[in-house]
């Protein structure tokens, strides 16, 4: 009995997520299988510390479709103790289906692992935390990447197996995809994240969130009312329903710091919130706060630093 | 053409959670109930594609107790057609909640079924997927815009990086993200007119479905607090060196 965990890519190697889900695998199993989806970098892949074996495809796969991707891995998962994925939209998408063919019950979004069938995960937008067990006889899971470390031991020698190319289904077809292009860091793996709300007022005026996170070497977040607003596309969304992120610095300008959007950032290290209203109930999980207006304040910031 | 839509009542957004002293769960006694966010853009989606003339019908399902009825009502005001509650006191996971949903997606031969894309409280984001597997249904998840295509849907999706558009045929399972549509309120004649609308009460057990819960909940807990309060602190200079010095992550 062993443990698949379903990583995803950054540059062809597991990106910050998939390296915590597999730290958070290795507390549970000894060893893990990895699956991937692109085998351009297995020979970097292979390297890493206790991973036994790698299931990958002659070709790099574009626009998986939760239908083939579920139809090729219902014969392998069934003979594993465990399943595990990074949480976010990818896993989110096809996890339950798989669950779903399997018979199992998912236990998505897990934050601590107490014992092999026992974890912690955040209900009503982080405002408890349940303690679940399981009881299925393999325990799909989806993991926080923010709530472990990221895997970082090499000196591994895995296996290779190459499955046969998806079979497309006839049900669902990919049309196009619109993907944000941008030169800065990854939401999910910046040291810094810059994240404007409502107060930015425009889609023009997002450009003083920019040049401060430029400056920054910052990721760029936002809040729900800023998204909706069209000031910045949706996959910035920090939040309950958007992104989870923790890190090391995050500055919340002109966020007014509904719990939503708390969910999704409050496990940040050092959190700075700038908003004009000194009552914002954002400055409640602050550790710095300043009340200003944000058009002079973040354009002296930047200036500044 | 029939639409499904399923929802859940859940404590109101607005509400500030409390967890019970025994940690046994959060406390649901006098706290405000409404119907889950999601689920009122899956009701208004549906009604959208009834005004479009593309569906006919419009069926409501819940799962709960009897005041689920309530929340079963708010979406007949907004305009859907009748509801369907199926009475069980006890809190079911969503293995469980699609297994029942997929007993009346396939009696009430439903060509598109909504659903939330995930429930405020237990946040899981998994009923819509299973549902889609345990009927091997096509599935687009997280829509932000729906349209109807000959016999098929196009939806466009958030993922992360962006947004995917795909075509999948009908019958077939939807769920909702936050930005497709704004749900409406329900006018007072609507309102007036949703309690002649029909709601069959059916009992969990007369369905004789195979259902059992995979999950023990031990205990539920208050997230831990972020150490210490805020610094107030009186301008940029202060900030940069606090961050600079203090922290020193600049
Ligand atoms: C089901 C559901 C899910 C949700 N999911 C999310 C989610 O994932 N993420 C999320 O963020 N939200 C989410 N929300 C929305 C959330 O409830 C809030 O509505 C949203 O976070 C508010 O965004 P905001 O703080 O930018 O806007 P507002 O609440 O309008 O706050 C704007 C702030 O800007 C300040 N301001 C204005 N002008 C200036 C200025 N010139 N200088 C400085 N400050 C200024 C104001 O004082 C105010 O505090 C969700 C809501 C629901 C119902």
């Amino acid at each position: 009995m062993s443990c698949l965990v379903i990583a995803e890519l950054e540059n062809g190697t597991p990106n910050r997520p998939s390296l915590a889900t597999i730290s958070a695998s290795l507390e549970l199993e000894s060893t893990i299988d990895l699956l991937v989806f692109n085998p351009d970098k297995i020979d970097e892949i292979k390297k890493i510390k206790n991973v036994k074996k790698i299931y990958s495809f002659k070709n790099k796969i574009d626009n998986l479709l939760a239908e083939d991707l579920v139809n090729c891995l219902k014969q392998i998962a069934a003979n594993y103790k465990y399943i595990i994925a990074p949480s976010g939209t990818f896993s989110k998408n096809f996890i339950p289906r798989l669950a779903a063919n399997l018979d199992l019950q998912p236990i998505t979004d897990i934050i601590k692992i107490h014992d092999k069938n026992t974890f912690d995960r955040p209900i009503y937008a982080g405002n408890a935390i349940a303690t679940v067990r399981s009881h299925d006889k393999t325990i799909m899971l989806t993991v926080r990447g923010t709530a472990f470390q990221p895997f970082a031991q090499d000196g591994g020698s895995a296996e290779v197996e190459l499955l046969p190319d998806l079979l497309e289904g006839n049900h669902s077809k990919f049309i196009n995809k619109e993907i944000t292009k941008s030169e800065r860091p990854e939401l999910s793996s910046a040291k810094i994240i810059v994240s404007g709300g409502r107060g930015v007022g425009s889609k023009d005026n997002f450009k003083i969130i920019e040049e401060l996170a430029d400056k920054l070497n910052a990721a760029i977040g936002a809040s729900r009312a800023a998204v909706d607003a069209g000031y910045i596309s949706n996959d910035y969304q920090v939040g309950q329903t958007g992104k989870v992120v923790a890190p090391e610095l995050y500055i919340a300008v002109g966020i007014s710091g509904a719990i939503q959007h708390l969910a999704g950032m409050k496990d940040s290290k050092v959190i700075v919130a700038i908003n004009k209203d000194e009552d914002a109930p954002i400055f409640q999980v602050a550790d710095y706060g300043l009340v200003g207006d944000l058009f002079t304040t973040i354009p002296e910031i930047t200036k500044e630093i | 053409m029939k639409a499904l839509v399923a929802v859940k009542r859940v404590i109101d957004y607005n509400v500030k959670i409390r967890v019970k002293q025994d940690n046994s769960g959060v406390e649901k006694e006098n706290v405000k109930m409404s119907m889950n966010p999601f689920d009122e853009i899956a009701v208004e989606e549906a009604i959208r594609l009834k005004e479009k003339n593309l569906i006919d019908e419009i069926v409501v399902v819940s799962i709960g107790s009897d005041n689920v009825q309530e929340t079963i009502r708010s979406a007949l005001a907004m305009g859907a057609d009748r509801g369907i509650l199926v009475k069980t006191e006890n809190e079911l996971e969503p293995l469980a909640v699609a297994k029942i949903l997929k007993y009346f997606v396939e009696k009430e031969e439903s060509d598109i079924t909504i659903l939330g894309k995930q429930a405020i409280d237990d946040d899981y984001n998994q009923t819509g997927q299973i549902l889609a597997g345990l009927l091997n249904y096509p599935q687009a998840t997280f829509a932000s815009k729906v349209i109807k295509e000959d016999n098929a849907m196009l939806v466009t999706r958030e993922i992360d990086g962006g947004l995917e558009t795909l075509k999948i045929n009908l019958p077939c399972i939807i769920t909702t993200d936050l930005r497709l549509n704004e749900p409406r309120y329900a006018s007072l004649p609507n309102i007036m007119k949703a309690k002649s609308k029909p709601i069959d009460i059916i009992e969990l057990k007369e369905l004789n479905l195979e259902i059992t819960n995979r999950l023990e909940i031990l205990e539920v807990k208050a997230p831990p607090e972020r150490g210490g309060s805020v610094k107030m602190l009186d301008n940029y200079n202060e900030l940069i060196d606090v961050l600079k010095n203090k922290e020193g992550i600049l």
